[in-house]
Formats: structure tokens, sequence, C-alpha cells
């Protein structure tokens, strides 16, 4: 018997997925603010990409002022309710508070952030507004964590702003991409909606921009070009059996559970590939959509997955085992995927090597590939002059966010080449007054 | 088993003539408002209660009560506007006499407070007679009561006070206690009057006048009676040691010399020590009881059995005013002696409060070095005034430790008759006329790029701001 059984409503999916940061009452936010110790040039502010100034939004909150809470928050960093929920706080701001020096649980600073935030897009209140008109404009491409992070700095710089998105929401992976126990669709929205009706950006779904013809018009019509495009499909592995029926992209997998939740349909036996945070994800989804047996394999050891620990330790919470040094070298089945055929490696001085002749067959029915996503190097080389790095970054000025095609900026995965929600939130701000002062020259 | 058993100490007292199987006492308030809450108080352990103020019941209006919450702490400090019994005598009466039929050895101490000295007579005579061990006389009440010339009223006017207290003592037969009020400047004015009047012993404080707050919608202050309020009587913890120096004063005047019942912000046997060691021989709680139940009686007599064991103490007397010789003027102090704070490294969690705290609200004694966030202290300019080892989070992380050698002892007093303390305005003998301190310039943009964090760095552009492009 699995830990969780399948979920067959959305009342189960939601037992299933319970939010691990669920969302704080007025009580326990005045506890927790409460505890708090205002630390003189906060590490936890420090340890914050997007810099919030944790200590003052806490002792908001403490006094009564959760509005000006939210909007401490807000003024740091657009995706503040977000960020609360799906930062891993326990690297970041929270992984910083002293109390962890003295064995004392830090302060829930994500559960605190959120509380402010959603309680004031609860209420609708105007914090801010798009800046006097400057007659500029700009186009930002991709409606993720840094494209609609630039478009709220944009408009209260005073610019009009156009987000063409591709696909039909927005928010980018916080929507599509993010594990579902760590935010819910609905507030992601929420926040997405209170943004807009503050700043008042146009927003354009289902619109892709894929050629030069499209960039063409965009570069004409406007004065700079915001890229957010982030990152594209899960990387293909090259193995033999990689097309077959139930062998997916994990990314892929993770969009579709946060669109259709239990209608997903998930193997009885899963094998994650990959050693990062997102196998961890999809490693727990799977055994949360009641998968009997979910399998973690990684190429290295234990030690040298990329993945947080705390990510880890969450997947093992959920049934997951760890299958290390080993390398996928088929896809096993007829048709459907029937196993992964691997090779037993080991670690020498940092390099990987396979083991001769220590091949496996470990039988599955459902292998999702969690091995890094693709860079967006076809769209980008439409780009004139526009410059990426022998990783398929792009190469943008590190105050500016400015490519080397002077008109586009850019932010996010798409420049940092993979990273969390704050890093976005706080790269797109820099690029945004980077915008402003190139367009005011 | 043995017969071997420690000898746990004795808690027992007799108060100016009033015994009680421990030193705690339920003041007079609303946890002593009938015969019912008194008896589960006693049932509960309390060694002795003070009835709820009788006289000519009064009609009392709804909303009461008003409370201080530091941050998630609640009731931190409490008042109300809650005037004396608004029962019947008749009631108490009898109530009184059949609580002292249950209990018999435990105190029942009648509070009382009425205008004129035939009023007077008759309650006291009455209380005697339903079997009160004692009275209290309520001249402290803060709110209502001194409208009507009752209450602190009295207790401001010494002459006032001791006319009363001498046509008590005129019908009195059982020991009789004056409660005093905190709303005056000095408290042992009154406890003399007391003395003069012929009073058994005295009991302080009563509450302080107060308003607890003020609510920012209604614009009226707490609690709200129909829109409107009024000043009540300040008490819970807050108000301890406002209740520990009167308490003090009173101990330590030479005039005075009547035993004591300790009142003010006692909820735990710590508060009750204080008050012992200062000289109270009984000790009396309300706030505590009204927000955590009578059930607290067996953490204050576990924990005061538990402190005379430690001491060695056999009976509270051992420590009644025991703290009191080490009270002395300011004037008294020894200003050779000297400590230094003294941050231990390994136990800093490094939130930097003490360097804030010093650098903002003390002596500049602390700086920052790059690469740690355990700050250092500049010994030099620490003038051990126990600011940072006040505010860190820390238990014995900054320890203030003795500097001086122990030798030497020099008091303000001598030094004003050695004629070596400073007189004029610029004396060269100032006491910080040596000490270093930064010029004021230096404090503009110090540490704005550390108090402005985020967006605000950003707007002040004080952080990395797009230059280029």
């Amino acid at each position: 018997m699995a830990e969780y059984s399948t979920p067959t409503t959305e009342q189960e999916f939601q037992l299933n997925f319970a939010q691990l940061k669920p969302h704080m009452n007025r009580t326990e936010a005045l506890y927790e603010s409460s505890r708090c110790l205002f630390c003189f040039d906060a590490p936890c502010i420090k340890a914050c990409p997007s810099g919030i100034d944790i200590p003052q939004f806490i002792r908001q909150i403490n006094s009564g002022n959760d509005t000006g809470a939210a909007r401490t928050i807000y003024e740091a960093n657009y995706f503040g309710n977000a960020c609360g929920k799906v930062c891993p706080t326990e690297v970041l701001c929270e992984g910083a508070c002293v109390y962890n020096l003295q064995d004392v649980k830090p302060i829930e600073i994500g559960r605190l952030q959120s509380y402010a935030t959603t309680k004031v897009i609860e209420s609708g209140k105007k914090l801010f507004g798009p800046g006097a008109p400057n007659g500029k404009s700009v186009a930002v491409i991709g409606a993720g964590p840094s494209g609609i992070s630039a478009a709220c700095e944009l408009r209260a710089l005073g610019y009009e702003v156009d987000v063409f998105e591709a696909k039909a929401q927005p928010s980018g992976l916080t929507v599509y991409g993010v594990a579902p126990y760590k935010i819910t669709n609905e507030e992601t929205l929420a926040e997405m909606a209170y943004l807009q009706a503050q700043f008042g950006y146009n927003v354009h779904f289902n619109s892709p921009i894929n050629s030069r013809e499209e960039l063409a018009e965009l570069e004409s019509k406007y004065d700079a070009i915001f890229l957010g495009i982030g990152l594209g499909k899960t990387n293909d592995l090259g193995l033999p059996g990689e097309d077959k029926i139930n062998c997916t992209g994990a990314v892929e997998f993770i969009a579709e559970l946060r669109q259709h939740h239990h209608q997903v349909a998930v193997g009885q036996k899963v094998i994650v590939l990959g050693g990062g945070n997102t196998a961890m994800d999809a490693a727990s989804e799977s055994a949360r959509l009641g998968a009997e047996n979910v399998v973690l394999a990684y190429r290295r050891g234990k030690e040298e997955m990329g993945a947080y620990d705390f990510e880890y330790d969450l997947a093992k919470g959920v049934g997951v085992k760890g299958l290390f040094n080993v390398a996928p070298v088929e896809i096993m089945g007829n048709g459907y995927v029937a196993g992964v055929k691997f090779i037993r490696t080991e670690t020498k001085e940092g390099k990987v090597s396979e083991i001769a002749g220590s091949e496996f067959v470990e039988p599955c029915d459902m292998v999702i590939k969690a091995t890094g996503q693709a860079k967006q190097t076809n769209f980008l080389s439409l780009i004139p002059g526009l410059k990426v790095d022998g990783k398929g970054r792009i190469v943008a000025d590190a105050h500016t966010g400015q490519t080397t095609n002077p008109q586009y900026f850019a932010s996010g995965d798409a420049w940092n080449g993979g990273a969390e929600v704050v890093n976005a939130a706080a790269e797109a701000k820099l690029t945004a007054r980077g915008i402003h002062a190139y367009l005011s020259k | 088993m043995t017969d071997k058993k420690i000898k746990m100490p004795d808690l027992s007292i007799n108060f100016a003539g009033i015994k009680s199987p421990n030193p705690f006492w339920l003041a007079s308030a609303p946890p002593t408002n009938s015969g019912y809450q008194i008896m589960k108080a006693f049932d509960a352990g309390w060694g002795g209660a003070v009835w709820k103020t009788l006289g000519v019941p009064v009609v009392n209006v709804s909303s009461r009560y008003g409370g201080v919450n530091y941050r998630d702490k609640r009731l931190v400090g409490f008042n109300n506007i809650e005037l004396i019994s608004d029962r019947p005598l008749a009631d108490n009466l009898r109530e009184i006499e059949e609580v002292k039929k249950r209990f018999p050895n435990h105190a029942v101490i009648a509070s009382l407070m009425v205008q004129t000295r035939q009023e007077w007579h008759d309650i006291v005579r009455q209380s005697q007679d339903a079997g009160a061990d004692g009275f209290e006389l309520n001249f402290g009440c803060p709110h209502g009561m001194c409208e009507r010339g009752m209450g602190s009223a009295v207790g401001q006017e010494p002459k006032v006070l001791q006319m009363i207290v001498e046509w008590v003592m005129e019908v009195a037969t059982k020991p009789v206690i004056v409660k005093l009020t905190p709303n005056i400047s000095d408290i042992t004015e009154p406890a003399m009057a007391a003395r003069r009047g012929g009073a058994d012993a005295i009991s302080l404080i009563n509450t302080i006048q107060s308003i607890v707050g003020v609510d920012l919608d209604k614009f009226a202050p707490y609690p709200i009676v129909d829109g409107k309020g009024t000043n009540g009587g300040y008490c819970g913890p807050a108000v301890k040691p406002i209740a520990l120096n009167m308490v003090k004063n009173c101990a330590q005047h030479p005039d005075v010399r009547l035993p004591i019942s300790g009142i003010g912000g006692i909820e735990n046997w710590r508060d009750a020590v204080e008050h012992i060691l200062l000289g109270a021989s009984s000790v009396q709680v309300c706030t505590a009881a009204m927000h955590f139940g009578f059930g607290i009686i067996r953490e204050m007599t576990s924990g005061l059995e538990q402190y005379m064991v430690d001491k060695g103490f056999n009976t509270i007397y051992d420590f009644v005013g025991k703290a009191l010789p080490n009270v002395l003027h300011w004037e008294d102090l020894n200003m050779k002696y000297k400590v230094t704070a003294n941050i231990h490294e390994d136990k800093c969690i490094g939130c930097q409060l003490c360097y804030t705290a010093c650098e903002d609200g003390a002596h500049q004694a602390i700086k920052l070095n790059a690469g740690t966030r355990v700050p250092e202290i500049i010994e030099e300019n620490c003038v051990g005034c126990n600011l940072c080892s006040l505010v860190c989070p820390v238990e014995d992380c900054i320890t203030m430790d003795r500097t001086d050698d122990g030798t030497e002892h020099l008091t303000w007093k001598q030094r004003t008759e050695a004629g070596t303390a400073p007189t004029e305005f610029n004396d060269e003998r100032a006491g910080g006329r040596h000490h270093w301190v930064p010029e004021p310039a230096a404090a503009l943009g110090k540490e704005r790029h550390k108090t402005l964090p985020g967006k605000a760095r950003i707007l002040n552009g004080e952080t990395e701001v797009p230059a280029t492009a």
C-alpha cells in the first residue's frame, strides 16, 4: 500500500497536496511576529535576493499595520506572496535567522510574508499605481516572475507596458512549474490580478513571439524589449527508447499536474531521473498521486545532488527511494515504458565513470526526466547582435540587464540559467531601472 | 519507608495577629466577590482572602476592565473601573460566616469603605460579628469612589485617614490593616498617619490611576462605556516595580514600623519573594488570579517552599526585609565599583542588538568588525551601564564583569564632603570629562546602508543602481 492513495476528486487531491506553508491567521501572525528580535543589519535581509526589509515588515505586522507590511514587501519584491510560499526560505532568509544559532526555531518569515501580502490582495487595497506617463513604451516577452516584475516596475516609472505571453495564464513557473503543495493556482493568479489592477499593464495571453517578423514589429513599436522568456522544454537525454509512452519531462509533467490536478495519471512504479530540486518535486508529486513505488535515480552520490537537503527530506518523507550512482542507458519497453536500463557509476576525483558490465534493468511503468530545461537558443538567435554564453545564457550587464543588442534587456532564468522566483523578481526590478536609465539618456 | 524526611519550611504567618497557613492572600477585588469564590480559592491552597470591599452597595457600569498587551503577551498591565461590592452587606456577611465555619484556620479579612463615623462603627461591628479575622480599610481605590470622598480621596489626606482609623479603632477588636494608595508623592506620609491612628498594619499598593489605552477608531479610552471612558486603577505585572519601591519606602522608614502586606504585580513565587525581601510579611494577589485562575497558587507555594529549602530559611520571617540593608540612597553607592561588558563569543548569535543599543542608546562602546557578526566591546568606552546585557536575547551571553580590584570605596556623599565633587558647569571633575564621545558629524550617514535595507537603499541611491547603460 502506497503512502498516498490515488486522488480521484479535487478534495482528495487537496488532501494529498496540502500546503506546506499554510496561511497564518492573525493570532498566529501575532505570536510569530512577536518572536522577531529586530536584529541590527539583519542577516535575513542580506540572505534575501530581493532584499526585503524583513524585520521592518515583521514589526509592522506585530504592531497591527498589515497593510504597511505588505507595502514593505512589495516595494522590494512584486511576487510577495508567491515568494513567501515558494522560496527555499530554509536556505535563504529563515536559514540566516540568528535563532538557528541558538537551536531555536527560526522565524517563519515566508509565512508571515504571505500573511501580510494575502491580506492586502484579498482587500484589494490600493498600494501602488502607475507613474506619470513618460510617453515611452516597453514590450515584455513572457509573463513569468521576471516579466511581470519588470512590467510593474516599468509602469511605476511611467512606461506603457505590453506583456506577450505564450500560455493562457500569468506568473510562469509559479503556476506551471512549482509543486502544488507549495502554492495554489488560485492564490498565484490572485496576486497576478492584484498587481495588474495596481499597475495597469496589458497582458496578451496565448501570444507567443516566435518569428523574426514578430520581433521586428516589436522593435519598431516599442522603445525597449524585455526578455523574460525563461527556459524551454526538458532536455532530451538522447537515450534509446526516450520516445516511449509514459516517458515524460518533469517540467511538462508538473505543468499538467498544476493545471489538471487529480486528472493526471501516474504509473504504479515511477522512476525519476535527476538529482535537482525539480527531480525532488516530481518524485514527491508522483508519490502524492498514489504511485506505489517512486525511485529517484541519480548518476552521482547522494551528497552530490543539487537539490536542497530539505527538498530531499520532503521526498523521502513521502516514501521516495533514492538510487544513487546509476546512469540511464536505455528506456525499455514495447510501446509503453516497462523499465530503465541503468549502468552503475563511480565518482573518482570528481569525475563520474561507468562501471563496465554493471548494467541492470529497473522495471517501472513511468519515467520522469528531471534533467534540466533546454535554453531557448533558437529563439534568441532571431535577435540581431544578441549574444549568449557557452551555456546558452543571455549575456547582459550585471547592473542593468542590458543585452548586447541595446534595445533588449533580460532577467530571470534565461539570463541566470535557472534560479528561484525570487531571483527573477529581484533581477527584473534592477533591469527595469536599467531600461529607465537607458531610455532617460 | 523510613522516617527520614526532608524538613519542609513553615509557610505559615501571623500577620499583625491574623493567622494564615501561608502568606498568599487574595486581594480585595473581583476574585473575592463571594463566598463561593473564596471557598474555591482556599480549596485550591490560598492562605487568606481580603473580601471585596464592603460598604453601601454600588451600581457598576458594563465594560469594566482594560488591558495592556506587550507583543503577544496579554495583560502585562490591567486596569479596572469597577467599584466596591455591589452586593447587599447582609449577603456578604452571611457568606463570611459560612467561609469561616468551613475554613477556621484561613484568614478572612473584611475590606471596608464607608463614610460617616457611625457607618464605620456599624460595619466594623457587623463584620467582626460575622467572624472576620481582621479588617482592611480601603483608602486606595482611585476611580469612582474617590469622586464620592472615599477610597484614594482619603488615602491622599493623611489627617482624614488618621481620623477614620481612629474611628475604626474605637470599636475594632480584630487587627486593622490600612490599604494605601500609590497616587501620592510620598507613600510614607499616609503610612505614618495610619500608625498614628493606631492601625496594626498597612497594605500596599492599591491601583494606580491610569488610562491603559485609547481606541484608535473610537477615539475613546479603554474600557469604553457607550463611547466614553474614565481613568481606572492600574495593576498587573507592570506595576510591580512601583509597588516594590513603595513597600521598601515604608519598610525602611523609622517611623512607620508596621507589618506590611505587599501588593502589586505578584504572579509567581519570585515576585512574592521580592516583596518579602523588601519588607512584606504577607502578599496579596489579584490580577494573576483574574488572568489564570486560582490554580496559580500551586506554583507560588511550591516555588516559595523550594526557595526556602535552598536558602535554609525555616519561616517566612527568616527573610522578611532581608534585602533592605542593601537598598541605599544613590549618594551612598560605591563610585569606585566598576563593571565592564564581556561578550561570550561562543554564545553570541550575531543579532547585534547590543551594538545598536550601545551605539544609539548608550555610550558607543561596542564596535563591529568585518567578517564576523559578533560585536566587540571597546573596554575603555564601556561605562558598565548593563544595557547590552539587558537587550541580549541569549542567556549569559553578555556578562558584566567586575574590573576594579575591590579595594577602593568612595561615595558621592564622601566626595561632596571632601569637596571633590564637580560644582561648576564646566568643572574639570565632570564624570564624562575625559570620556570619549564621537564627533557629532560622524553620525551622518554612518549606518544608512544597514538601517535602510532593500528598496529604501535603492531609492536613496545608496546601493547599486543602474549607473551605466
